[in-house]
């Protein structure tokens, strides 16, 4: 049996290698993100937000960019023969889910690296917010990633996966959402960021990627059989 | 009396093997023993369960009944003993399209637990039997689809396999490539083989056992 670090680090470095080389997710991603911004910052007319709108419209944009990438996480296993030929190989499969999980991990930071910027360009008047931010979209990036893979897995064999995505994720992402705009609320109040319930919504978070990672390890070796 | 030799174990028993896709019965009860180093070639048309056979004795699919025993592991309850054991040689080249021809293999490589110093010998050794060195760095998307079939070869010997499933072994190669394949993963390569093909004229005087599947007849070992 191939110790799973080894698949982990190939089934990783293999698809990072394959995105940097044809940039399929990546700038879709962040194009996606900046574009959603312009339309909100037109379409509401404001030049800056704060407290639940502002935390709204990051999280709800983000959310959306995301499901871009979830959709092709696995198309090169399915269109290319990547899952027989990981089927065949001795390894443990959580190693492919697990490896999945980073490579969404590294396109939602990359992508965050993008766009967050713009969004505090674009609608905050002042950038005090932003270091605390990043520990919610760390926390947040993990359990989006393990639902996203996990979804992504489930879907990828259906021809209606561009649509099967979305409606499943979304529903299971809904307290993903509530917990990372509540922690995300008070770090953008008028005023300059509080830390009301900060940590208690940052344990939500917490909460949510420890049950998805599980379910996800437990499940995943289920979802590869035909 | 005589003491009588243990009789060795087969490389592949399949006893009323059936696989079936929803209502229908792609393989219904197929029986055969196959001795480890033995050829096997099935034979028959298109819809008979040729690819079926070799996907469920890869354990890429379960079966839906019968007992299927492939290298001393019982399917699907072993199926994961067996893995790394199988190479598998399918209608896919089971080759990312953006990644080289070499960077596949060393992907392969590495999933099979192949260090990096051996693998690197291994891996120049194949491409060179099949004739890629040149063009083992170029995306496998821009290689032809004969080319694609030489660097799947490879892939699928890359572990050194103790069974080898070929389907359509030749498809897409031309004479040279046909015969550098040989060496590979024809009759001398030490591997029990199993080959589908709808080329009997060619596998038929290597095989040491034929199968022959039909559409709604019984398989016939000879």
């Amino acid at each position: 049996m191939t110790p799973s670090r080894v698949a982990f680090a190939a089934i990783l470095g293999k698809d990072l290698r394959a995105e940097l080389r044809t940039l399929q997710s990546l700038p879709a991603m962040a194009l996606f993100s900046v574009t959603t911004f312009v339309i909100f910052r037109f379409g509401l007319d404001r030049t800056s937000l704060s407290g639940s709108l502002a935390a709204g419209v990051l999280w709800a944009t983000l959310l959306f960019a995301a499901v871009l990438g979830i959709n092709r996480l696995f198309v090169a296993e399915r269109e290319e023969g990547g899952f027989d030929a990981i089927r065949l190989a001795p390894i443990d499969r959580s190693a492919l889910f697990a490896a999945k999980v980073a490579a969404l991990l590294v396109y939602l930071l990359a992508l965050e690296l993008v766009a967050v910027p713009i969004f505090a360009v674009f609608f905050l008047s002042s950038a005090a917010s932003l270091p605390p931010l990043l520990a919610v979209l760390a926390l947040a990036d993990l359990g989006l990633a393990a639902t996203g893979t996990l979804i992504s897995s489930m879907a990828v064999n259906s021809r209606a996966r561009d649509l099967l995505v979305p409606l499943v994720l979304l529903p299971l992402a809904v307290p993903l959402m509530i917990a990372a705009t509540g922690a995300t609320e008070p770090l953008m109040a008028l005023g300059g960021p509080s830390y009301d319930r900060f940590g208690t919504w940052l344990m939500v978070l917490g909460l949510y990627d420890l049950i998805f990672a599980l379910v996800g390890y437990a499940v995943f070796d289920f979802l590869l059989e035909d | 009396m005589s003491a009588e030799e243990p009789r060795p174990q087969p490389a592949i028993r399949l006893a009323g093997l059936r696989r079936d896709y929803g209502d229908r019965a792609a393989l219904d009860g197929v029986d055969l023993e196959l001795a480890a180093g033995e050829s096997l070639v099935v034979l028959g048309p298109n819809g008979a369960g040729k690819t079926t056979l070799l996907r469920v004795l890869g354990t890429l699919l379960r079966p839906s009944g019968g007992e299927v025993e492939v290298l001393g592991c019982a399917l699907p309850r072993e199926a994961w003993k067996l893995r790394g054991r199988i190479g598998y040689l399918g209608h896919e080249p089971l080759l990312y399209r953006d990644l080289s021809g070499r960077e596949n293999l060393r992907f392969q490589a590495r999933l099979h637990g192949i260090g990096a110093a051996p693998a690197e010998a291994r891996i120049a050794a194949l491409l060179a039997a099949v004739g890629m060195e040149r063009r083992a760095d170029e995306r496998v998307a821009e290689l032809s689809a004969g080319m694609r079939q030489r660097l799947s070869i490879c892939r699928s010997v890359l572990h050194e396999p103790e069974l080898l499933l070929l389907d359509e072994p030749d498809s897409n190669l031309d004479v040279e490539g046909r015969e550098l394949a040989r060496e590979l993963i024809g009759p001398d390569s030490g591997s029990t083989r199993v080959v589908v093909t709808h080329d009997p004229e060619r596998f038929l005087p290597e095989a040491d056992r034929v199968l022959r599947l039909g559409i709604d007849e019984l398989a016939a070992v000879s």
